[in-house]
């Protein structure tokens, strides 16, 4: 049984310029965190808003640890004062004219003072705002605004709490500080943490599950390690940032050998057995960009024969503090692909192959001296697209 | 000098300061209100209302004053509910001059006020409401606070805008020595009977009251309360 389990339909008819928009989403969610992945403007916010209860799905239900806290069938609709759901907003929303201190008191108001004012204590002590007990807002650094804005939040001890692009617009080390203070949060209240993101790296590093949006709808939702191994659908995989993206034509299936040949407009591909296809279906596959390899070409012949390796050469370079991504163009048409009168000088088009190494291998690669490469695609590591 | 200072009238001035401070608490009791229903909520004729409520700023005095003449006379539903409720009529009591001022600083209100409680970020309200506080406590503890400085502004403006009506309150409150000539009247009627002493010297008042409560607001919108 999940502690949070919604559905939830509104639509937003076209008006103007705006084409409408169809929010029509459905998740269930134990304690622990679940990441709300997706581009700006899918839904994901709105999501959070329709559990706080500030917008009323037009049908659908919401369930709270067995209370419900909306059932557009019986028209049950609890008001946000009565979800006990914690909100933590993008731009923190602390209440300008109070101090940290009575920022934390505003929740707690019904309780006695002597254990309103230890809470407090206790609040400020474990968010490190200590100092700052007197301070308002404006007078706080990012980094505290946020503090302060999940100790709010938690205060009255929400069963469910809601955080909307925490991190943006803090610095790298504040956010490395934001990670932490999550998963003491997470240990500590046993409640489901639902967080909007549109980074995926740190869906990736925060989730416990994850949930993808695109367009008002869930995509997908599994464990972060599933989302990015086995993406649903090329969108997805590219909003995680996964650029290796082939499409090609089935020409061999051997279920008995477990292999198959795809073939892509510039090269082809071995991948295991793929059930379920015939030959001469499309298929589209992608694989992480550091998953590729690059290897001189002529060097030995060491690799198996369903491994993937292709000629290729390096069009373009861009160096990260800590990696270089490199371009790859296939060499060579390839030699089993069948001539057909238009492949001469359409290289426009064909995708490029992305690899990214690190600084330490990219200086042992000696560019100057090699001229020809094998990008080397390994089987394991290439995903295979559903539909 | 001393002889002019006390040979004038002084109920004209005191009935406008009370009349304009009676004015100005019932505006922005039904200004707020007024306010508040445009801000946040969604209902039909939302607009319309507004525009309702702006009438009487640009309505000639003469017009609006005819028009609150038959709808609060004493032969009308409005005028005899009051006289029935207080005992009084309403129309050419000093009463009815606070309902001529009343007219004059209700729209001017409204519209700061609305613009300054559609400023008030409504995440903040909304974090006020998960974290279990009725809409009234949000209103007076975190609403309200926050768009106080235009509002006060908005106060003082409408107070001057309260002090000084004439034409409106000239409709129907009438011009009653002793009981319902407000400054504003009597300054018509000192400079119409060719009493120019005094009516330099009330002319001078307002617009001291006036220098100085422009200055006021000034101050309001600029000093920052921490």
């Amino acid at each position: 049984m999940a502690d949070l389990e919604f559905t939830l339909r509104k639509q937003y008819p076209a008006a103007g310029t705006s084409g409408g928009f169809t929010l029509n989403v459905s998740l269930e969610c134990l304690s622990g965190i679940t990441v709300l992945f997706g581009a700006s403007g899918s839904g994901k916010t709105m999501t959070l808003d329709a559990l706080a209860g500030f917008l009323r799905p037009d049908v659908g239900r919401i369930v709270l640890n067995d209370g419900i806290l909306f059932d557009g069938g019986s028209g049950a609709c609890l008001p946000p004062q009565r979800r006990a759901v914690g909100y933590v907003f993008q731009n923190y929303a602390l209440f300008p004219n109070m101090t940290v201190e009575q920022n934390l008191a505003f929740g707690i108001q019904h309780l006695p003072p002597l254990e309103r004012t230890r809470k407090i204590r206790e609040m400020l002590d474990r968010f490190g705002l200590a100092e700052r007990a007197k301070s308002r807002p404006a007078g706080l650094s990012g980094g505290e605004k946020q503090r302060a804005s999940i100790a709010r939040a938690l205060i009255p001890e929400p069963r469910l709490l809601l955080l909307d692009e925490p991190v943006r617009g803090l610095d790298h080390p504040l956010r490395e500080d934001f990670y932490e203070i999550l998963h003491s949060v997470r240990e500590r209240h046993r409640i489901p943490i639902l967080l909007v993101t549109h980074d995926a790296t740190e869906g990736f590093l925060l989730g416990d599950q994850m949930a993808v949006f695109g367009a008002g709808e869930i995509v997908q939702v599994g464990t972060p390690e599933q989302v990015f191994r086995h993406p649903r659908n090329p969108e997805v995989a590219r909003l995680l940032g996964i650029s290796n993206i082939f499409e090609g034509v089935v020409e061999q299936l051997d279920p008995m050998a477990n292999h198959s040949l795809l073939r892509t407009p510039r090269f082809s591909v071995n991948l295991a057995y793929l059930p379920g296809r015939l030959r001469g279906d499309t298929v589209k596959i992608c694989i992480p960009r550091e998953q590729v390899s690059l290897v001189p070409a002529g060097h030995g012949s060491s690799a198996g024969p369903h491994d993937n390796r292709i000629p290729v050469h390096i069009l373009e370079e861009v160096f990260t503090p800590a990696t270089v991504r490199m371009k790859l163009q296939v060499s060579a048409v390839d030699p089993h692909a069948p001539k057909t009168p238009n492949t001469s000088t359409d290289t426009q088009d064909t995708p490029l192959i992305e690899v990214e190494v690190s600084r330490r291998s990219h200086r042992k690669m000696k560019l100057d001296q090699q001229k020809d490469w094998l990008a080397e695609l390994p089987l394991d590591s290439i995903h295979v697209f559903d539909a | 000098m001393v002889q002019a200072l006390t040979s004038i009238d002084w109920f004209p001035f005191w009935l406008s300061l009370r009349v304009a401070v009676i004015a100005t608490v019932l505006s922005l009791a039904v200004g707020l209100a007024l306010a508040y229903a445009l801000a946040r909520f969604e209902f039909r004729g939302r607009e319309a209302l507004d525009s309702l409520i702006t009438l009487p700023i640009v309505l000639p005095p003469t017009v609006l004053g005819y028009y609150l003449l038959v709808m609060l006379g004493r032969g009308s539903g409005l005028g005899r509910a009051f006289e029935a409720l207080f005992g009084t009529p309403l129309v050419f009591t000093w009463k009815a001059a606070v309902v001529a001022a009343m007219f004059h600083s209700v729209p001017l209100l409204v519209k700061s006020a609305r613009a300054a409680l559609e400023s008030v970020d409504r995440n903040v309200e909304n974090a006020a409401r998960t974290l279990g506080a009725s809409e009234s406590r949000i209103f007076f503890q975190v609403t309200l606070p926050l768009a106080r400085r235009s509002i006060l502004a908005a106060t003082v403006f409408a107070f001057a805008r309260a002090l000084g009506d004439f034409g409106v309150t000239i409709m129907i409150a009438g011009n009653i020595p002793g009981r319902t000539q407000t400054m504003a009247v009597a300054i018509y009627d000192a400079v119409q009977s060719g009493n120019t002493l005094p009516a330099n010297l009330m002319v001078l008042l307002i617009s001291a009251t006036a220098i100085g409560i422009l200055y006021l607001t000034n101050r309001l919108q600029v000093i920052k309360i921490p």
